[in-house]
């Protein structure tokens, strides 16, 4: 057992499956000595060497596409895009290219790659910097899109993406990387598409991703000393989605609220209000509510951010509101 | 043109003739499938290589069988010249199950793994990068494995380009980028939007790179040049880049009969065919008159074969439309 950050805990997965496969391969920028900007790849060139751990030119299109090209062609690529926000600019090769790929070719061609990102606000980094675009890559046939909100969770999970032959869309939490917690050692190995109970209550489901996931859990804890006892379920991986646990869950409760990081339209809460009331709409108790970031670009200021990104506070009012409506 | 380099292609007779065979053959194919589409048989687009076709004869007979190509949606000559059957080709253009891909990516996006051809891609610029990324596998498994990735004149104004260029020059990579210039994007003429008269050999320059401009309606220096770039890739010296002139016949797509282009322009290009050019070459080298209509007899029986089979072919069935979105065959996206 160790206690490991969100951030080594990348490092930590990554080189578990360095180790046992020499097709794993790293491109990015600032990856190699200088460890990433966010240091999620401190250490990976001291072990691997500069032919597996590669610096890039500002070149997020050639970063991409070289990860692309290097899949169809044997390797394992993980290709880091520092900011997610970034994707904006390499955005066809992985909505066009890498997505499409595999069934335009009849599925003669596979893309078993990694792309992970910073994601997300907290930081006060502005608006360029900081989007949680976990829906624009939710949105593309052929990416899965996988968001851990732990440091345990990252390993296996990690894993699980790089031994994966699909390419994955790997999103993390910047405002967690710094969050800390105790990992067993050994080998850790998840699977994709499994959401997870981290709570369970009688009264109201709370259904959360990535950075919303300890909100959530913060906010049961108050909503339970007022009387309101609630679920937390932590989506993990948004494609493929797990459906069937959070169908039981909120089937369970017959409430549902999801807390959502990303900017209210088509956000994954929306895909999945709709999965709910088509499928289990006889067994909610009232209306499925959204907590989202409002549809606006993200404020720099601590104090704006701060009330746009949903927060323990939100969460409760709006769980209570509901709950006594 | 830059160069007055006397080019000697192939040595062998026979790999000339080859190389003849595989141009007469991509311009039948062509103008069966521009015929196709006349009796609506062809759906959607399709982007003809007539005129272009010593580019692709003389790359794919320079080439090794396992190392790659990376075509655009003007890809049907790059994908038979790499050795692909017509009839799966064809009936990909009709939409049919025998198609290259059971008629789920279509005229641009041919691809035949298999034959060394990583895909046709439709989006300008995309695959640059992405020929980059192969190049690097192979220089990573140490196999002596070049990728070839053939765009056009307009595609170098796209950011894509200048990213690759760079990337495969620091990370001295086996890749051979080829500017098939055909002077012409869609409707504009290139240099009318471009900063420098050669738009790949110029820029070449600015990445370290040597400023090589070839005449693409010559299969013999499309070989050299080829040839060249090939050994200097598998020798671990890096990228180069090609910029081969010629012209397209037609226009840029299946419904443009391009008449934006001066009749003097399309005059003077069509006297400069590939194809005449290099069967009056074979005849003076000492191939005999019948060997080239037997050439061309062949081909001819080939394209008439090629198209009753694709006619012949299945209508794709319902059972393909849900398939291969992902690894395990599938398209679920939740349990
Ligand atoms: C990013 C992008 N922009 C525009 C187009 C539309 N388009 C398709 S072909 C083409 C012209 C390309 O010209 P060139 O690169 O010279 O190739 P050619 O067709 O002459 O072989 C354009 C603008 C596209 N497919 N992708
Ligand atoms: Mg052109």
């Amino acid at each position: 057992m160790a206690q490991l950050t969100f951030r080594e805990a990348i490092a930590r997965g990554i080189a578990q499956e360095m180790r046992r496969d020499e097709s794993v391969v790293l491109l990015g920028e600032d990856i190699g000595a200088a460890g990433g900007v966010f240091k999620g790849t401190v250490g990976l060139l001291d072990e691997f060497g500069g032919v597996r751990v590669r610096d890039t030119p500002i070149s997020e299109q050639a970063i991409v596409g070289a990860a692309m090209g290097a899949a169809m062609t044997g390797l394992r690529p993980i290709a880091e895009i520092m900011f997610s926000d970034f994707f904006a600019v390499c955005w066809d090769i992985v909505a066009n290219e890498i997505a499409k790929s595999r069934y335009m070719t009849n599925g003669q061609m596979s893309f078993p790659l990694v792309i992970r990102s910073g994601n997300g606000g907290g930081l006060r980094f502005g608006a360029q910097h900081s989007q949680s675009v976990e829906n624009w890559a939710m949105m593309i046939p052929g990416l899965k899109v996988v968001v851990p909100s732990n440091a345990l969770d990252v390993i296996g999970l990690m894993a699980a993406s790089i031994r994966d032959d699909d390419p994955v869309v790997f999103l993390e939490a910047k405002v967690l990387y710094s969050s800390k917690m105790d990992v067993p050692d050994g080998e850790i190995v998840d699977t994709l598409g499994s959401a997870k109970v981290l709570r369970t209550g009688s009264d109201a489901t709370l259904v959360a991703l990535g950075a919303m996931v300890p909100k959530a859990l913060d906010a049961a804890q108050e909503l339970a000393a007022s009387g309101i006892d609630c679920t937390v379920v932590d989506v993990r991986s948004l494609v493929p989605l797990d459906t069937s646990t959070i169908l039981r869950e909120v089937g369970a409760t017959g409430r549902m609220f999801t807390v959502e990081e990303n900017p209210r339209l088509c956000g994954w809460g929306g895909e999945l209000s709709s999965i709910v009331s088509e499928e289990i709409f006889y067994d909610l108790d009232g209306p499925i509510v959204r907590i989202t970031t409002p549809h606006i670009p993200l404020p720099a200021a601590d104090a704006l951010e701060d009330m746009a990104i949903p927060s323990v506070e939100r969460i409760v009012t709006t769980v209570t509101k509901s709950m006594n409506a | 043109m830059a160069t007055t380099t006397v080019h000697s292609g192939p040595t062998e007779l026979a790999t000339k003739l080859d190389m003849y065979r595989s141009q007469v053959a991509l311009r039948q194919f062509e103008t069966r499938a521009y015929d196709l589409f006349l009796e609506n048989l062809v759906k959607g687009t399709s982007h003809l290589s007539l005129g272009q076709e010593a580019i692709a004869a003389g790359f794919a007979t320079a080439m090794k069988k396992d190392d790659w190509t990376f075509a655009t949606y003007r890809g049907h000559a790059h994908t038979l010249a790499r050795g692909v059957p017509m009839t799966p080709v064809l009936a990909e253009l009709l939409g049919r199950s025998n198609g290259l891909m059971a008629g789920k990516g279509g005229s641009m996006h041919l691809t035949s793994v298999e034959h060394g051809v990583m895909g046709s891609y439709a989006i300008i610029g995309a695959h640059l990068p992405i020929a980059c990324g192969a190049a690097w596998s192979a220089q990573y498994r140490g196999t002596d494995q070049v990728a070839v990735c053939f765009f056009g004149d307009g595609s170098t104004n796209i950011g894509s380009f200048h990213e690759a260029l760079n990337f495969a020059a620091v990370w001295k990579l086996p890749v051979i980028f080829v500017c098939e210039n055909n002077l012409w994007m869609e409707y504009t003429r290139t240099t009318e939007v471009t900063s420098v008269v050669h738009p790949a050999a110029d820029r070449a320059v600015a990445y370290g790179l040597e400023r090589i401009v070839v005449d693409g309606n010559d299969a013999d220096a499309v070989y050299d040049v080829a040839s060249t770039a090939l050994a200097r890739a598998r020798a671990g010296e890096g990228p180069s880049m090609i910029e081969a002139m010629t012209y397209r016949h037609g226009g840029h797509s299946r419904a443009d009969p391009g008449k934006y282009r001066p009749d003097e322009e399309v005059a003077e290009w069509f006297a400069k065919d590939p194809i005449p050019r290099y069967r009056a070459r074979l005849l003076d080298e000492g191939a005999s008159e019948e060997q080239l209509v037997a050439i061309e007899a062949d081909v001819a029986a080939e394209v008439e074969v090629a198209t009753e089979e694709a006619k012949a072919g299945g209508i794709p069935g319902e059972d393909l439309l849900m398939k291969d979105v992902w690894a395990d065959g599938g398209s679920s996206w939740r349990n």
